[in-house]
């Protein structure tokens, strides 16, 4: 298993290190239109072709999976602190604080979050630059993906409370500032991290989903998720072999779950 | 064993019948029909019964687009415009065997032009106060007087489909080619062939050749295609250029473009007083000169060839060449050039400033453009106009949004700054433009519901329009819409993109089917629709 867990760990590295760097390089351009050549396939200008207005793939695929790469991961740090905060605390402190922290959680988990979604990102303002655009998308999805992430740390803290362990050291005079920071925070950071890995492909599939509606990140600024538009057809799901997209989707999500369970079964 | 044979026999014989194979034509409906009642149809599902059950007194052919006699085998409209006289076709009979004559037009117009029932297709002979009065002068001749002059009178019967006042059916009796034999809510209509249909083709042969057409409820375009690969359906309608060109690589046979249809791509600029934009981007898009600019820096070429596959055209104008009588074919062709952009922006103290554009206040030239999410065609326009904005140093913000929020913004909130989207033209005569070209009317989208015209142009086409709705000679009406598309093209209020081909699928089973620009672009020749012999061979 610690093969598999580096294996994923050098992939997902592999894959951080080319988008970040490819899109420094000069003649990556994921802007410009070449309008006499769109929808074409691999040639030596356009080593995987162009997308259907003529825009070099390589370059936007390589951006594309920086800006998710990115964002992805501000994203789940964003709802895995929300989580701490919303789930962990109170789930230490228990009492009514507990049982309003877990009304809350079910009610955010019982929100269709899709929907809600929608109706944040239709009142963003309109003229913010793609860039930011980009943020405010992602930064939406971390304020909205904290239940189930809350729900567990909540479980995770009331187990730590309960536990001998706790009780022994709270019998022993320590504080209850300390007991938390030395005693329950380190046991729960595995449980956060885990949380944090499995956060990140959910976050990129999320936005994947949303630009599958085109509401993802704004034009021209490409991510992974609308390039997977780009294999939607009239007919069907196009096999399209020059568009790594899906490919590079799925290695990532693979990497960063292996990443995920090996924390967790550490945990 | 001999009481078998008998029933065996007759069973043998029934399937070796030509006479029993069906000729069924399906095509698929976008959501259910809202209502089998043609005066209250406002649904393009709805429309498509009507269309293929109704029988009307005079029919728009859409190919020539010229009137028809049906119904009617004469008309007359009243020098005043407010009379029309219709001589009307002597022995037929509604499906039910009802005979039909003058009472059940005078009794169709009635029941239109009841307040009571908001009829659509009611509203458009309603040209001023008071009542319609119908006179039935013999049992075949009628005469119809409306309150006030009612321009393109005759060309509105197209859109009437004549009930019965008699039948104890109501308006399931018809005088069409077909009739609603069963419906079953989300799964299909069917349609079977009216016995009592009056027409004959010119070897004396009862219309129409189908036996029954099926109309199977389906929502989903990709399904839609694929059924109609596998050759499970026979038409489809529209489709968009990505289909197309689809099918075309794996059945050319299958597709086929009718040229220009009288559909448009455009956007605009909110030039609304309520409007919720800096006043400072508020007084650009108001400039001519800056709308001109834009106009003049988005390559529509480039946008017929990339987005469309060539299967469209650059537009001049608010009519698509497709109206042939309509359109004004003197309007010049859309331009293309960056170098005069810069010049007319420069007049307007706007400035270029390290390649981005600023205007005499120093403010960047930056807007959004919003449009409906979803729509790929239309996705890739506004990333090509923002490319091409960006080479004269505008800073353009694509916002796709969901359908609901995007139509909150441009008719409620008018909290946006420029919006890109389709016009659907159904009809010809430019009475059905009437609610965008008034200043006071709420589709006027760039600035509605003006309290008193905003600009001396807005003032002129108000004039123009009501000129062209008040009279009865159609010179005048095509001199006043002329002159209307010239303001249009000049001030453009609207910058008009392009206009798509009609591309439709037809299965090569079919004969008879001739596909035009105007709805229904398949299927308006119904009667003459049918199956080849081939593949009634095939079938027996």
């Amino acid at each position: 298993m610690k093969i598999a867990r580096m294996v994923a760990i050098v992939v997902v590295s592999l894959i951080t290190l080319i988008s970040m760097g490819g899109s420094l390089l000069p003649g990556f351009d994921y802007i410009r239109q070449d309008r006499k050549h769109f929808s074409e396939g691999p040639s030596y200008e356009h080593w995987l072709g162009t997308d259907a207005v003529g825009r070099d793939r390589l370059a936007r695929l390589i951006h594309g999976t920086r800006v998710s790469l990115l964002l992805a991961p501000a994203a789940a740090g964003i709802s895995v602190v929300l989580a701490f905060v919303v789930g962990a605390a109170p789930g230490f402190a228990g009492g009514v604080t507990e049982r309003m922290a877990k009304a809350i959680i079910d009610l955010a988990l019982s929100l269709p979050w899709f929907f809600l979604l929608l109706m944040v990102r239709a009142m963003l303002p309109l003229n913010t630059s793609p860039a930011v655009s980009a943020a405010i998308t992602f930064s939406v999805l971390g304020l909205l993906g904290w239940g189930v992430p809350a729900r567990i740390l909540l479980a995770r803290a009331r187990r730590l409370r309960q536990s001998e362990f706790v009780a022994l050291a709270r019998a022993g005079g320590v504080s209850h500032r300390r007991l938390f920071g030395v005693h329950v925070l380190p046991n729960l950071l595995p449980v956060m991290t885990a949380q944090f890995w499995i956060a990140v492909p959910v976050f990129i599939l999320a936005e994947a989903n949303l630009s599958l509606l085109g509401l993802g990140v704004a034009e021209p600024l490409p991510s992974l998720g609308g390039l997977l538009r780009d294999l939607e057809s009239g007919l069907s799901v196009r096999s399209d072999l020059c568009n790594f997209a899906a490919l590079f989707v799925l290695v990532v999500m693979v990497s960063s779950l292996q990443v995920a369970f090996m924390k967790h079964e550490v945990s | 064993m001999r009481r078998l044979m008998l029933p065996l026999c007759l069973l043998l014989l029934a399937l070796a019948t030509p006479g029993m194979c069906l000729d069924e034509l399906r095509f698929y409906l976008h959501s259910d029909p809202k209502t089998f009642n043609p005066g209250l149809v406002a649904d393009p599902d709805s429309e498509t019964i009507r269309y293929l059950t109704g029988g009307v007194l005079v029919r728009l052919n859409r190919q020539t687009q010229q009137l028809e006699p049906e119904l009617a085998t004469a008309w007359k409209v009243s020098k005043d415009g407010k009379t029309i006289t219709f001589q009307l076709r002597q022995g037929v009979r509604f499906s039910d065997g009802t005979p039909f004559g003058a009472q059940d037009v005078q009794f169709t117009m009635t029941v239109l032009m009841d307040p009571m029932l908001h009829s659509p297709t009611g509203d458009a002979f309603r040209s001023g106060q008071g009542k319609i009065s119908a006179a039935i002068l013999t049992p075949d001749r009628i005469s119809l007087t409306f309150p006030a002059p009612v321009a393109g009178l005759e060309k509105l019967f197209d859109q009437v489909a004549i009930m019965s006042a008699s039948s104890p059916k109501k308006e399931m009796a018809v005088l069409g080619p077909f009739y609603v034999a069963e419906y079953k809510p989300g799964a299909y209509v069917a349609l079977h062939r009216n016995p009592n249909y009056w027409k004959h083709d010119d070897a004396g042969r009862a219309l129409p050749y189908l036996d029954a057409v099926k109309l199977e409820i389906q929502s989903n375009r990709d399904i839609e295609m694929l059924k109609f690969s596998r050759n499970e359906i026979h038409l489809i309608n529209a489709m968009d250029a990505d289909y197309f060109d689809r099918l075309a690589r794996l059945a050319p046979d299958k597709v086929r473009d009718a040229g220009p249809s009288l559909d448009s791509e455009m956007m605009w600029f909110n030039q609304a007083s309520e409007a919720s934009v800096a006043s400072y981007k508020l007084e650009w898009f108001r400039s001519r000169n800056f709308r001109q600019a834009v106009s003049l820096s988005i390559n529509r070429d480039d946008l017929c060839k990339v987005v469309y596959g060539g299967h469209a055209i650059p537009a001049r104008g608010p009519v698509s060449p497709a109206n042939k009588y309509w359109f004004n074919s003197q309007l010049p062709q859309a331009r293309f050039d960056q170098e005069d952009a810069l010049r007319l922006l420069q007049e307007d103290g706007f400035r270029l400033v390290d390649g981005k554009l600023v205007d005499r206040g120093g403010h960047p030239v930056q807007f959004s453009i919003i449009t409906n999410a979803g729509n790929r065609s239309r996705e890739r326009m506004v990333s090509m106009i923002q490319a091409d904005l960006r080479a004269i140093g505008m800073q353009v913000n694509v916002v796709t949004l969901d359908f609901p929020s995007l139509i909150q913004r441009i008719s409620k909130a008018f909290n946006y700054e420029a919006a890109m989207l389709g016009l659907t033209n159904v009809e010809l005569d430019p009475n059905e433009q009437m609610n965008v070209w008034l200043s006071s009317s709420d589709q006027h989208q760039w600035n509605p519901r003006q309290s008193a015209p905003a600009t001396s142009w807005e003032a002129e086409i108000d004039r123009l329009m009501l000129v062209q709705a008040s009279a009865m000679d159609d010179k005048t009406r095509k001199r006043a819409f002329d002159r209307v598309q010239e303001i249009v093209a000049d001030e453009l209020p609207f910058i008009y993109l392009v206009n798509q081909n009609a591309l439709v699928g037809v299965s090569p089973a079919l004969q008879g089917v001739v596909p035009v620009a105007a709805r229904p672009q398949t299927y308006w020749d119904i009667e003459h629709i049918r199956f080849s012999v081939e593949r009634a061979n095939n079938a027996n």
